[in-house]
């Protein structure tokens, strides 16, 4: 079953030095339940997509496209009938998890307020749900702790916080922007444990937003790779990782030194993210790759799909690999 | 969110002269002169500055002499005239209203920027000093500094006023010595979080001197913050001045500021010689705003949070 | 083997903390960020320094720089001590060792061109150098690391992530250091750019024969430049080794949960990975656990743990501060 359909989605940006697109003619679908990463640099749009599906673009900032929410159009709706599918239906996890706690707030008093306004639930049920929430994301003592503020747990606590106010309505997706580039090495493996885990038992689907391959491999069922706003290739993740389609997957995968792995000289992509106020002609990739010819400074390459995979690059298959 | 879009270079001249770069200052300029309200502002206080410099060339009477014609019948006869010369009217005296105003805004545009000024240099330096020493010496620099903001200053200057006499040196020195308190807590402050960066961090590492960090690391990052408060000052300042004037112990006669021109107006008011206080005091209130529009831009144009 | 270039010993780094509502008199609170650690770099070698956020490995660095005092121990370079020096005798030793920083556009003064800010370190030192000679040497630094020599007039803002930490590296390298420095390089930046940005550092280190102290908590990327890797918990240093024998045979319990925490980009591997490797959090350095300070999170702890601060102990290449590493530590835990 489609939980969630993106066709053609745009985004771009009214700024003072013009027009920026950060994302173009995005298009993917997952089922409930599903995995998705979205993986990029900076620039890639790979945040901006997240925004716009949540409706929460900046001001000056547009979508176009369409983002189908089982069977519901959600983009551009209002503020207030976004508001309900935002809260019961869509939960996102920020990078920054003081963004979104109020810091003159206690934690209980924030988790009961949304409990109250979205179920219907009265101030005792309120809180024994929301002390239920945090025992399930892991947070010893919740009974007691749930009194202090946000300020008073650490970086990771406080992204378990955030994961729990996320599910409290047992939202069907969970979009999680950068979760753990903030944390350490191993609270990072603890939070990406408990999101694994509160997955399977909430049943939600979830898109993981990040630059981090590791993350992925680890997480996601399907991946979507983004660059200069635009899919580059998209697929399983195991096949993706095993078989890349495309040349900035390949160097991308290459780049990254591995724990186990024996290179001297590490593979590099040459050339700095691309700058989204001047993006070249043709495919957005073009100056960085190894494979650009003539045509692909002219012509965006076409989404080409072969059985569960997606490709965009003039490249043959062959040549890629 | 903002959206940062970053300004990479790769596709400019791969090779040939050295690149001219746009700095910060460069790019607040772009950005103030797109604000609508700021350049207005701006374009007003330079006419204002025209109007304090060249207004006496334009005046047909000196500010002294008193037009003895009208003397007995300024309610009558001493509205602002074309024809007679006094663009302005004349005050209750008979001397001629444009020409006073010319000179009240030459001082009070001096007190202004004379005070702003002092509060610059000394309040910057002193502030940037503190915070990036800190420790001790900058616990026993603002706690000074507190102790002089702590006794009311009003009181102060009116005492330096009328022990060392009414004039307008005493005036200055009496208002740049409580000008700068303020602009080096502002200093302070900013310091410390300039402090912290990597780059003050680089500089100590490298081996260079604290005073040439202070110099050349802190203070070019602090004049953003600066010079939108010395704008904002220079009004504050003009409004002390015209506060003391009013009370008739600053600028004395034959000398005279907006204040002391809106003081006299404003007592000849009952006799229905609306020009004495309108023309006055509508330079006072353009001067003011503009200043305040400027101050407004400046902020925008150099905030960083843009960036 | 000659005398190391950098001899730390017992380095102790104590800030002073004020607590919340204390009168200015009352004595402040010490937080101990280093504690106690012992690292040497010979010349032309890479150490890497790993450890969590609050681990005081920066400290260590800036210990080992300057910018933060050390209140015991020493810090012998070449032989000379350091942290006893004048700070006039001691500004003259800073051409020998700059620092790279992590995040690159706070790194560069935004008010000054990338020329002068390359260009500081030595016109700090060499005050009388003719401008020519100064443009010259800027220009052949910023080709070496990547850079167009024509970009000398641009400022910081109009470069991207990449090209500023560049451009850090060239002002660091313009002195010809001995010791290099480099606190999380790469972690600020992307991807793609991170390979570019270490290659050029293993490209210099070899052409400038230059040691380097590589720091950051990405352990691939540590083990991917180091010679030595030094590991460091809660101010401590725990484990220290050769860095490819370290990573693939830890020993400390600690650098076994670290290890098993990096993510691997393989779909393979991480499907049949255990997961959580470390329960729990960093203790607060303010009120660190008595005795071995990793033993509130160490699968292996036992009541002796919380008594004895474990000593350091070398063997062979390797030194390690837990007594029952190796032996008695579960491979994999």
């Amino acid at each position: 079953m489609t939980l969630l359909t993106v066709t053609d989605l745009s985004v771009s940006f009214a700024t003072n030095d013009g027009t920026v697109n950060a994302v173009n003619n995005l298009s993917f679908q997952m089922g409930a339940g599903d995995t998705l990463a979205i993986v990029g640099e900076s620039g890639s749009g790979k945040s901006q997509t997240a925004f716009a599906i949540m409706g929460l673009l900046a001001r000056n900032g547009s979508a176009t496209g369409s983002v189908n929410f089982d069977g519901t159009e959600i983009l551009n709706l209002s503020d207030s009938a976004m508001n309900k599918i935002r809260a019961r239906e869509i939960a996102m996890i920020f990078q920054d998890p003081m963004t979104s706690l109020n810091p003159y707030m206690k934690v209980s008093h924030q988790m009961i307020e949304v409990l109250e306004l979205h179920m219907g639930m009265s101030h005792r049920e309120g809180l024994t749900e929301a002390i239920r929430m945090l025992d399930a994301v892991r947070i010893p003592d919740a009974a007691n702790r749930i009194g202090n503020y946000p300020h008073e747990f650490s970086g990771g606590m406080r992204q378990r916080i955030m994961i729990a106010m996320a599910l409290l309505c047992r939202p069907r997706l969970l979009i999680a922007d950068e979760p753990t580039t903030a944390l350490d090495v191993t609270v990072q493996d603890q939070i990406m444990t408990l999101l694994a885990d509160i997955q399977e038992e909430f049943g939600s689907a979830m898109i993981l937003i990040t630059h981090d391959l590791g993350i992925v491999a680890g997480a996601c069922d399907q991946t979507v790779v983004m660059y200069g706003g635009r899919i580059m290739e998209a697929g399983p993740t195991a096949e993706l990782f095993a078989t890349p389609g495309h040349p900035y997957t390949t160097g991308l995968i290459s780049a990254i030194p591995r724990l186990d792995g024996d290179d001297e000289v590490l593979p590099t992509i040459p050339g700095e993210p691309p700058n989204m106020l001047g993006l070249p002609p043709g495919c957005p990739f073009n100056p960085r790759c190894a494979l650009a010819r003539e045509v692909c400074t002219q012509t965006m390459p076409a989404a080409e799909i072969s059985g569960n995979r997606l490709r965009a690059c003039h490249a043959s298959l062959e040549e890629v690999a | 969110m903002a959206l940062i879009v970053g300004r990479s270079i790769a596709d400019e001249l791969r090779n040939g002269e050295a690149v001219q770069g746009r700095s910060l200052w460069q790019d607040a300029r772009a950005r103030f002169f797109r604000n609508r309200a700021a350049t207005t502002g701006l374009v007003v206080l330079f006419l204002v500055g025209c109007f304090a410099l060249f207004g006496q060339h334009l005046a047909a009477w000196s500010n002294e002499d008193i037009d003895w014609n009208l003397l007995g019948s300024v309610e009558e006869l001493g509205g602002p005239n074309w024809e007679n010369g006094h663009y302005f009217g004349v005050d209750e005296l008979g001397r001629d209203l444009f020409a006073r105003t010319v000179q009240g805004t030459q001082v009070s545009l001096m007190v202004g920027i004379v005070g702003a000024l002092v509060s610059v240099v000394i309040g910057t330096l002193y502030g940037a000093t503190a915070g990036f020493i800190g420790g001790r010496v900058d616990g026993a620099m603002m706690r000074t500094v507190d102790i002089l903001m702590s006794i009311p200053y009003m009181f102060v200057l009116i005492l330096m006023l009328v022990v060392f006499g009414r004039s307008l040196l005493m005036l200055f020195i009496g208002i740049g010595l409580i000008s700068w308190l303020d602009m080096a807590r502002i200093a302070r402050g900013q310091t410390l979080s300039i402090k912290n960066k990597e780059f003050v961090e680089a500089a100590v590492a490298t081996g260079v001197r604290p005073l040439t960090i202070i110099l050349r690391h802190i203070v070019p990052n602090l004049l953003g913050v600066v010079i939108v408060y010395a704008t904002l000052l220079v009004p504050s300042m003009i409004i002390y001045e015209s506060f003391i004037s009013f009370l008739g112990l600053g600028v004395q006669e034959p000398n005279t500021s907006w204040g002391a021109l809106i003081n006299s107006g404003a007592s000849q008011m009952q006799y229905g010689t609306l020009w004495q206080i309108g023309f006055p005091l509508f330079f006072f209130v353009i001067t003011l705003f503009a200043f305040f529009f400027v101050g407004d831009g400046l902020r925008d144009a150099l905030d960083p949070k843009d960036r | 083997m000659n005398q190391p270039l950098l001899e730390a010993t017992d380095v102790e780094v104590i800030f002073p903390v004020a607590g919340r509502g204390d009168w200015p008199w009352t004595p402040p609170r010490k937080l101990r960020a280093v504690s106690g650690v012992s690292v040497t770099v010979n010349e032309g070698e890479t150490l890497g320094i790993v450890g969590e956020s609050g681990s005081g490995k920066s400290t260590l660095a800036r210990a080992i720089i300057g910018t933060v005092k050390a209140s015991d121990g020493r810090i012998l370079w070449k032989g000379d001590d350091l942290i006893g020096m004048t700070p006039e005798t001691r500004r003259a030793h800073a051409k020998d060792f700059q620092m790279v920083f992590q995040d690159p556009l706070a790194a560069l003064n935004p008010r000054m061109t990338v020329g002068q800010i390359i260009a500081e370190p030595l016109t700090t030192h060499f005050p009388n150098t003719p401008k020519g000679e100064v443009r010259e040497k800027v220009q052949e630094i910023m080709e070496k690391v990547g850079l167009l020599p024509n970009l000398v007039n641009r400022y910081p803002h109009e470069f991207s992530g990449g090209q500023c930490q560049r451009i850090g590296i060239a002002r660091a390298l313009i002195l010809r250091p001995k010791l290099l420095i480099c606190d999380e390089p790469v972690s600020a930046l992307d991807v793609s750019v991170q390979a570019q940005v270490i290659n050029l550092l293993k490209d210099i280190q070899q052409e400038f024969r230059l040691a380097i102290i590589f720091i950051a908590h990405d352990l691939s990327v540590v083990r991917h430049v180091s010679d030595r890797i030094a590991v460091m918990y809660l101010g401590r240093l725990v484990e220290e080794g050769p860095g490819k024998e370290l990573i693939s045979d830890p020993w400390h319990p600690y650098t076994k949960a670290l290890i098993a925490s990096v993510p691997v980009p393989d779909p393979e591997v991480e499907r049949g990975r255990h997961r959580a490797a470390l329960p729990g959090e960093l203790p607060s350095p303010l009120a660190p656990p008595s005795g071995c300070v990793f033993r509130t999170r160490c699968p292996v702890a036992r009541d002796s743990c919380t008594e004895i601060v474990p000593e350091r102990r070398k063997e062979g290449t390797r030194m390690i501060a837990c007594p029952f590493a190796p032996e008695e530590v579960p491979i994999g835990n």
